[in-house]
């Protein structure tokens, strides 16, 4: 089982992604939320967490700046973050893959699409 | 959409957006996200440029700003059976009276809907920041603009309603560049 760590400042989109993991035929465990990146660095600094989903635009710390300071710990180098985002400039996306995004997913976005994207890291 | 270069080397290198392109750009992304999040199929309505006063019996609003090399707004207005109806299918739950489940899906229909816009034109004009949505509900409430520009209102039917995409963007006067979303405020002001 992966415990999952999910970053949005959308309740709306953090039910869904929620949602589509739980139907996916993958073994998730317990899903974390958090709506920005602050919170979420304190989650994983309390849980053990396997993979992460994480918005970009966020109020507080914005989700290339979380990824930038999950990449900058050893302790969580290997820790998968997949972008999912309205951002889908290259230049936004080039961003997130030099900083080390496990995955990018654009939002408007259909479960099929998580659901492919997500498959490889269970 | 063809106001003066200003002197600023960043202007310069951006191009002109033409309303022609800009509505195509609103079209589009409305009908990106309701059919890939909603399942629905929505078809536009004639557009046009006006000055926002919307009057509902019971409204739902959504705002989300822009910032950039040029600058604005997207807004999203709906009766509030709608903005019900629309969470009802983004969260596969019935909602019928607006909860904090129906401002935030409504919300977050609006920064999709915006943010692929800017995804569609920044190309041609500079990037762009977001900003977080605000969600209004009340009852004949009226939104005016605080500047002088036309918005691009463009209309969508959805079963027997209608819900209008409203987006207004001009190359800004001073270039406010800074990196992440933007805490600037919406140039709309409501009462409610």
């Amino acid at each position: 089982m992966l415990d999952v760590l999910i970053v949005d400042d959308s309740a709306a989109i953090r039910k869904i992604l929620q949602r589509v993991l739980r139907q996916a035929a993958v073994p998730v465990g317990t899903v974390y939320e958090a709506s920005d990146g602050v919170e979420a660095l304190e989650i994983l600094k309390a849980q053990t967490v396997g993979l992460v989903l994480s918005d970009i635009n966020m109020p507080n710390m914005d989700g290339l700046e979380f990824l930038s300071r999950v990449k900058a710990q050893e302790v969580w180098k290997k820790l998968p973050v997949v972008m999912v985002s309205t951002e889908g400039g290259q230049a936004k996306v080039l961003e997130a893959v030099e900083l080390g995004a496990a995955g990018y997913v654009r939002k408007p976005f259909t479960a099929e699409q998580i659901k492919s994207k997500l498959a490889g890291f269970f | 959409m063809t106001e003066s270069r200003g002197s600023d080397e960043r202007q310069t290198e951006t191009q002109e957006l033409t309303r022609a392109e800009l509505i195509a750009a609103v079209k589009g992304a409305t009908h990106d996200v309701f059919s890939t999040m909603l399942g629905l199929e929505i078809e536009a309505g004639e557009s046009s440029l006006k000055k926002p006063a919307t009057a509902e019996a019971s409204a739902v609003v959504s705002l989300v700003g822009l910032a950039g090399t040029w600058a604005g707004a997207g807004s999203m207005s709906c009766s509030a059976s709608l903005a019900c109806m629309l969470s009802s299918r983004l969260l596969t739950t019935e909602c019928i009276s607006v909860t904090e489940d129906v401002l935030d899906s409504v919300a977050e229909l609006i920064n999709m809907i915006v943010g692929n816009v800017k995804n569609a034109v920044e190309e041609r004009i500079g990037p762009m920041w977001l900003s977080t949505p605000t969600v209004i509900f009340g009852r004949n409430l009226q939104t005016r603009s605080a500047g002088n520009q036309d918005w691009t209102v463009v209309p969508f039917r959805i079963g027997e309603e209608t819900m209008h995409v409203q987006i207004c963007l001009s190359r800004s006067r001073e270039t406010p560049f800074r990196e992440g979303r933007p805490g600037f405020l919406i140039p709309h002001m409501m009462n409610l």
